[in-house]
């Protein structure tokens, strides 16, 4: 009997590694079926549980106990057993629930998009455009803070945030001692570093790139362009510090932001340095590798063509071709 | 064959009499019409000084509005420039400092906001794309100019005039 579990999620069928969650099981699968994420980040040990987003119902528990679970499931925090029967978009009580969820997150949520630096490549903005409702019920005061400076190079939007804790698991897990973390509790609770200290780890600049809201945002790059506007192209440099494989985004001849390879699911593929993202910004810095793979799903891929020759207008017709040769040659002999 | 909609007329024709060799009834006849114009109701109108009255969906001149106090209402988010299918607005923002909160409502501003009158086709989509109402296409026609660089637009000519003081 082989060690993996099987697993099937909305109907497909995938094997994993018995303690995968639910989660990376679906993402194995890939699709419309994986479940979105806010809080969780598969770099980050620990992530996850926080937001909701990713609820899924468990039709059928396992193999040897195939009772459903009762209530729905936080995907990204449970492990598969075998045989487990998974239901996320097929299920209207799961997209009814993330309905819900996405109501309850953008509660407090300011609605700034068209100021915050964050729209165009925003998680929140993407999950409340796929799952949300238009209007808010909620018709209380929303919750402000002021904006706050963590160290000179990062912005603080304490009112956008989510609360996901991403920022504070990469400040505890990518830094050698604490420097962020959350104040308050419950609806009190705010991001924070301890009486505003200054973060100067070599690689602090990570928690912006971590934020799937712009709650946490570059200072260097604090309303400088769309990001639509910009043009995402891959580079690398030799860094001593960290592995040096950006995305550049260009406007024009500028480069007016650096920051970390994304994947599919807006994960950071290698953290970099506070040098590569802040001062390293002229094009002479870098070796650039090519223009970055834009899913046409998003705003930034918008008025960017991939292909060099555009799509013909005319089918080729070679017979005319060769005609058209001959005839040419025959015109400029005489 | 027989015409389709029975309404062809067949001119005949034969050879023109003294009268009609002279032109002079011809002439005579035209001239009436044309002095019988002179005293009829124009088209036309006299356009810079006096204009016709636009529809209400006309398309004309964009202005960027103020709200009730008088601040600009654009943010500089860019959504016009994005829905532009002519690509005729850029903007640069701004961040607004202490101390303007009475000229700018939200905390990013348009520092320049120009519109190419040239490439603009006035199709009303920055208008539709605005989420702060701070875009439309009320004003007049746009004039005409000699120079190219005088058919960009910047925020001098484009943002409402402020609110008087009471």
């Amino acid at each position: 009997m082989s060690d993996k579990v099987k697993v099937t999620i909305d109907g497909i069928t995938v094997e994993v590694e018995p303690g995968t969650s639910i989660l990376n099981a679906a993402r194995q699968i890939g699709g419309d079926i994986v479940p979105p994420a806010m809080c969780y980040y598969s770099k980050l040990e620990g992530s996850g549980g926080k937001c909701r987003t990713c609820l899924v119902k468990v039709s059928k528990g396992s193999e040897k106990d195939p009772r459903p679970m009762p209530k729905l499931l936080a995907s990204c925090r449970t492990t598969v057993m075998d045989g487990m029967e998974v239901q996320n978009i097929t299920s209207p009580e799961v997209l009814e629930a993330r309905k819900g969820v996405v109501e309850i997150l953008l509660i407090n949520h300011p609605l700034d998009c068209p100021v915050c630096d964050q729209a165009g490549e925003c998680h929140l903005q993407d999950l409340s455009y796929e799952h949300g409702v238009g209007k808010t019920r909620y018709e209380f005061e929303r919750r402000t803070f002021d904006k706050i400076d963590i160290g000179d190079k990062i912005q603080l939007h304490m009112t956008r945030c989510i609360l996901c804790y991403r920022c504070v698991y990469t400040a505890d897990q990518l830094t050698n001692k604490r420097e962020h973390g959350i104040l308050g509790r419950g609806d009190a609770s705010e991001i924070s570093t301890y009486i505003e200290k200054a973060i100067d780890n070599d690689f602090s600049g990570n928690v912006i790139d971590v934020c799937p809201v712009g709650a946490l945002t570059d200072k260097t790059f604090r309303f400088k362009n769309r990001v639509w506007f910009t043009k995402p192209v891959d580079a690398h440099r030799d860094c001593p510090t960290c592995s040096g494989k950006v995305t550049l985004w260009f406007k024009g001849e500028e480069v007016l932001r650096v920051t970390a390879r994304k994947d599919q699911y807006g994960e950071v593929e290698e953290f970099i340095c506070n040098t590569c993202r802040y001062d390293k910004k002229k094009t002479s810095d870098w070796v650039i590798e090519g223009p970055r793979h834009i899913s046409n799903k998003s705003v930034i891929s918008s008025n960017h063509y991939e292909t060099l020759k555009p799509l013909p207008v005319i089918k080729p017709n070679l017979a005319l071709q060769a005609a058209n040769k001959e005839e040419f040659e025959r015109a400029i002999k005489n | 064959m027989e015409s389709l909609s029975n309404r062809k007329k067949v001119l005949e024709q034969k050879p023109m009499n003294f009268w009609e060799r002279l032109y002079l009834p011809a002439i005579a006849q035209g001239m009436g019409i044309t002095f019988r114009h002179m005293f009829k109701k124009k088209e036309t109108v006299f356009y810079p000084e006096v204009e016709r009255e636009f529809s209400e969906n006309w398309r004309g001149m964009h202005s960027l509005k103020r709200d009730e106090q008088g601040r600009e209402r654009c943010t500089a988010c860019g959504l016009c420039a994005l829905s532009c299918p002519a690509e005729a607005i850029t903007m640069i923002a701004a961040e607004r400092q202490k101390g303007e909160e009475n000229l700018y409502r939200e905390e990013k501003y348009a520092a320049v906001y120009e519109i190419n009158m040239l490439r603009c086709i006035f199709c009303g989509l920055c208008e539709e794309a605005c989420p702060k109402e701070a875009i439309y296409l009320d004003g007049p026609i746009v004039p005409a100019d000699y120079l190219r660089k005088d058919f960009i637009y910047g925020k001098d000519k484009l943002v409402e005039e402020p609110l008087k003081a009471q």
